[in-house]
């Protein structure tokens, strides 16, 4: 079973996701916050990441630095979610080095898509 | 020895520090020319022909008390490791190139006061020029054979010449780099080699006088004894004389800190701060091998020469009553090295802070700006240049005009009592953090008047009217005004007396200027990096206030116009790089201002980047609550709370006007967009969690109480958009202007009381209670609606931060003679002491709020302020409560504000 964790604060966006995922045969793991997030994908190792830029305390490009910094998670691809949608934000977090990055508002189908082509 | 040997042996010994120079400067980062002991050497600048001849002068007739100019810097050595190593940090970190330049960084870069301080240092130094060419003249004269021949004018004057000669060497090898804080390892190496060369020759002649000449030290001492004014050459003197040592020493300690020459070999040129460990006891080593055979040449010169003589050039004198050539060409040509590292050294310093501190700042600059790389490089180094010769030429007339009547010992110490005006605003600015531009001013000008009216003005009369006798004659009729005497202390020695006055009413001036008015934010920024060093950091990335806009592209083009097109593109991507920022970004944030002052501030000086780089950005000056914050943030602040937090929140409320008046400025343009973003954002959330959730919803199989769930959610988000939507007009509204407020006198009770009816509900579901201490008959202008609004506002935050059953709010009223104050207190978790500056801006959210989101649109607070301000009042945190949350609003009593 695929592994995947989904990172954002706003709770009402995460309890989508985690269902429709959850529906598609994923392990699905919830982050509010870039430190539990990295807490949770050094115990987990997920196959990818679901990252929302703007949270409070640590952001989403401070967090995406952490993990490739980590070595465990060479392999883990990271998404971006973010309501952000001008092209220099995009090429931004692009050039941090992420493996995706999605405009809010999304569809979910569309991300389901998109994930499962990235991981399998 | 005629004229033209000696002149030949000085300009071989000028070709051959121009050789020496010339390898040093080849391989600057040698081991020959970076090490601790070259470092010391070039601190023995400190010695010069005062030393070299003035110590031996004085001590044949006032005994041991030359000694105390070098008891100064020996006693000031073992603090070297504390104050010279923050200072050295310092100004590495702000590339600071000069004594001037470092206080007029301390006091927020102030122009004035670099100039001020670089005409200070020219006052003090040029005499002590003039005094270095009337010692080389006149030892010129004394060994040279053709004693009758008199110069008839500059033109056919040796000492003219030797002096142009020095310039060249020092433009040559001064002026090689625009960037002033670079190091000058070929003049550094010259001047480490001469301080081996003098103290080598005046060992040389110490030995041979003392062990030649007669039989050892003993013998000396045994003939010497017979002279009649023995005792007094050996005793101390009594008490009153204790406080001539006394402000003697005092003078020298600061001077080996202040003197521009020493400022430069142990500041500017330091490569290593680890050098003073080695410094700190070599130094005073050298100084006291310097000194040791001093008195002994002194009572030779008694015992030997006839009283006639100049008792300064004793150690000239007695190789040349014995016709011992070779000696005598030895001490002359180490007085000469003395002179030469002073005048090098000297001029160097000088003529960096006139170009830097004067020049360039007042006048020069827009000719800079219009110029292109190459062009500006030339015109700093021909200024510099030009500067170095001026100096030069301008202590040569004044050696022919003053220097034939003063002792080389009270020209030195003239110069010292000068620069020592300094000392208040150096010492104290690096530990006392309430010292101000003004009172720096102040002080050092009240300074200078009182060393020109105590010390100058005598010797002026006496060289300009020799028939007035100003020192013996009572100016005014008072006896206690004459100068030399000022209050009737008639046991200091002129030095002393103007030094005790002078120092201290620059002092007196310099505290007490600085206690009456608190400087601007620059200032205080400054101060707070210069004292509290160790934060520097922090407040340097951080905390530094600058708020403006300015953009990458103008800078970009004012830093090319200096350091070329090349090293400018090099410098900014190390500066992106190290701090992360894009290549693209277009606006410059405070860390490449700051980055691009230290970067201009080598070639220009610190006055001068100032005012280049405002002329590229907007500054907005409203960060006297960021400047109050950064002192919170200071321990040693937060000990004096009580009567801080009085004044911040003084400050607090101006900084609140000021910020009004520039939002409202901001607003208009580039502000527009970034709130845009924002609303964006702020909309996009709720968007995203409704389309997310009516996607899921698609599902069929999903359980009926999920599904009821999701409905929920999408219910809950669409409401959501709903107050954010109204709230944002709401907001755009009052900010406009366009809603008129219904202000009306009324009972603020009244309207209290029906806010507390709308939260009641609420709060008595939540258990928490809430307490109003009426006041009846309170009578206010303002529009109930509106006020209603912050009311029920503010009440909801307490509630929302509050725990159940034991929270509870309270409601004050304070009614002023000017203005109602009213006050929502309670006893929730409070607000972060960093969020308290921001919560009235829109959509700000703290970074403390744990996980939750926080339930409101993150604009009812703006929306407060809004209100309250379009009541001409105020609102704001109150700091110094610590139990919980207090906001404050005050409402004027009359219709036009208060």
């Amino acid at each position: 079973m695929k592994k995947i964790l989904i990172v954002d604060d706003e709770p009402n966006i995460v309890m989508s996701l985690e269902y429709a995922f959850k529906k598609k045969d994923f392990e699905v793991f919830i982050a509010r916050d870039g430190t539990e997030a990295l807490e949770i994908a050094e115990r987990e190792i997920p196959d990818l990441i679901l990252l929302d830029v703007m949270m409070p305390q640590m952001d989403g490009y401070e967090t995406l630095k952490k993990i490739r910094e980590s070595e465990n998670l060479d392999h883990t691809k990271v998404v971006f979610l973010s309501a952000k949608s001008k092209e220099k934000d995009i090429e931004k977090g692009l050039k941090m080095g992420a493996d995706g990055y999605m405009t809010k508002p999304f569809s979910i189908k569309k991300i389901i898509s998109d994930v499962e082509e990235m991981i399998t | 020895m005629s004229n033209y040997l000696v002149g030949l042996i000085i300009v071989m010994y000028l070709a051959m520090l121009f050789v020496l120079a010339y390898f040093a400067e080849k391989k600057p980062r040698g081991k020959w020319t970076n090490n601790p002991y070259v470092y010391t050497l070039s601190l023995a600048v400190y010695c010069t022909a005062w030393t070299y001849y003035g110590s031996v002068g004085i001590a044949s007739r006032s005994g041991i008390s030359f000694l105390a100019i070098y008891l100064g810097p020996v006693i000031s050595f073992p603090l070297w490791i504390v104050v010279m190593k923050k200072v050295i940090r310092i100004s590495k970190q702000h590339k600071i190139s000069s004594i001037a330049d470092f206080i007029s960084m301390r006091y927020g870069n102030n122009r004035f006061l670099g100039a001020l301080v670089t005409v200070t240092c020219l006052l003090a130094i040029i005499p002590y020029i003039s005094l270095q060419l009337k010692a080389v003249s006149e030892t010129f004269s004394l060994i040279s054979s053709e004693n009758s021949y008199v110069s008839k004018g500059f033109l056919d004057d040796s000492t003219f010449y030797i002096a142009l000669l020095i310039a060249v060497f020092v433009a040559f090898y001064g002026t090689r780099s625009t960037d002033t804080s670079q190091h000058k390892k070929g003049i550094i190496a010259t001047v480490a080699f001469e301080s081996i060369l003098k103290l080598v020759f005046f060992l040389a002649i110490g030995i041979y006088v003392t062990f030649y000449l007669f039989d050892g030290t003993t013998d000396l001492y045994n003939q010497a004894s017979m002279k009649a004014n023995f005792s007094q050459l050996t005793s101390l003197g009594g008490l009153e004389n204790g406080f001539n040592w006394l402000f003697t020493i005092c003078l020298s300690f600061f001077a080996i800190f202040l003197l521009p020459r020493q400022f430069h070999v142990a500041v500017v040129e330091n490569d290593n701060e680890n050098y003073l460990k080695k410094a700190i006891w070599l130094f005073p080593l050298y100084l006291l091998l310097f000194n040791v055979f001093v008195i002994f040449i002194a009572w030779a010169g008694n015992i030997r020469l006839p009283e006639a003589v100049n008792p300064d050039y004793y150690s000239l004198l007695l190789p040349l009553q014995q016709n011992n050539q070779g000696f005598v060409l030895m001490v002359f040509i180490g007085g000469f090295t003395a002179v030469i590292s002073m005048i090098v050294v000297s001029t160097l310093a000088l003529s960096t802070m006139v170009s830097n501190n004067i020049v360039i700042p007042y006048g020069f600059i827009k000719k800079l700006v219009e110029g292109n790389p190459e062009e500006n490089a030339k015109r700093i180094k021909n200024l510099r240049r030009l500067a170095i010769f001026l100096l030069i030429i301008f202590a040569y007339f004044f050696y022919v005009n003053f220097s034939a009547q003063l002792s080389l010992f009270s020209i030195g110490l003239i110069s010292f009592v000068i620069i020592a005006q300094l000392a208040p605003s150096f010492f104290l600015g690096l530990t006392w953090r309430r010292g101000t531009a003004r009172g720096t001013e102040i002080g050092i000008l009240v300074g200078l008047a009182v060393v020109f009216y105590t010390l100058l003005l005598p010797i002026i009369s006496q060289v300009m009217m020799p028939n007035v006798k100003l020192v013996e004659e009572v100016l005014f009729g008072y006896s206690w005004l004459k100068p030399a005497q000022l209050f009737g202390l008639d046991y200091l020695t002129p030095e002393s007396n103007a030094f005790l006055w002078s120092m201290s009413l620059n002092t007196l001036s310099f505290v007490g200027f600085s206690l009456r008015a608190k400087g601007n934010y620059r200032e205080r920024n400054y101060a707070e990096m210069f004292v509290n060093h160790a934060n520097y950091e922090n407040l340097q990335e951080g905390a530094f206030v600058w708020k403006g806009e300015a953009y990458v592209a103008d800078i970009k083009r004012l830093l090319s116009r200096f350091l070329g097109e090349a090293r400018t593109n090099r410098a900014l991507r190390i500066f992106n790089k190290k701090h992360n920022i894009s290549d693209t970004e277009e606006r410059a944030d405070a860390r490449l201002i700051n980055f691009s002052e230290k970067l201009l501030t080598g070639s220009i000086g610190s006055a001068s980047a100032k005012i280049l780089l405002a002329s590229v950005s907007k500054e907005t000056p409203i960060s006297l609550v960021e400047v109050l914050n950064i002192l919170e943030e200071s321990k040693e602040t937060k000990a004096n709370n009580k009567l801080l937090l009085e004044k911040s929140e003084q400050l607090t409320a101006m900084a609140h006007q000021l910020k009004e008046a520039n939002e409202e400025l901001l607003f208009q343009d580039r502000q527009k967009d970034e709130f845009l973003d924002t609303v964006a954002h702020e909309l996009k959330t709720p968007i995203t969690s409704i389309k997310a959730a009516s996607e899921v919803l698609e599902d069929d199989d999903m359980p009926s109480e999920l599904r009821r769930q999701f409905l929920e959610n999408i219910s809950r988000d669409t409401d959501r958009l709903d107050t954010l939507i109204h709230n944002i007009l709401d907001l755009e509204k009052l900010s406009d202007n366009k809603t008129e407020l219904d202000i009306k006198k009324r009972k603020i009770n009244k309207t209290i009381k029906k806010a507390l009816k709308g939260v009641e509900q609420i709060a008595a579901k939540k258990q928490v209670a809430i307490h109003f201490k009426e006041k009846e008959n309170v009578e206010v202008p303002f529009d109930e609606d509106r006020l209603l609004q912050v009311l029920t506002n503010l009440l909801s935050n307490s509630l929302k931060f509050t725990e159940p059953h034991i929270g509870t709010i309270k409601i004050y009223l304070e009614d002023g003679d000017k203005a109602l104050r009213v006050s929502v207190e309670d006893n929730g978790r409070g607000i972060p002491v960093e969020d308290q500056a921001y919560i009235f801006d829109k959509f700000y959210q703290s970074k403390n709020q744990n996980t939750k989101k926080p339930q409101g649109s993150g604009l009812g607070l703006a929306i407060c302020k809004k209100i309250v301000e379009g009541h001409k009042g105020s609102i704001w945190v109150d700091k110094g409560f610590k139990k919980g949350a207090r906001l404050v609003f005050e409402l004027p009593k009359s219709r036009n504000g208060t």
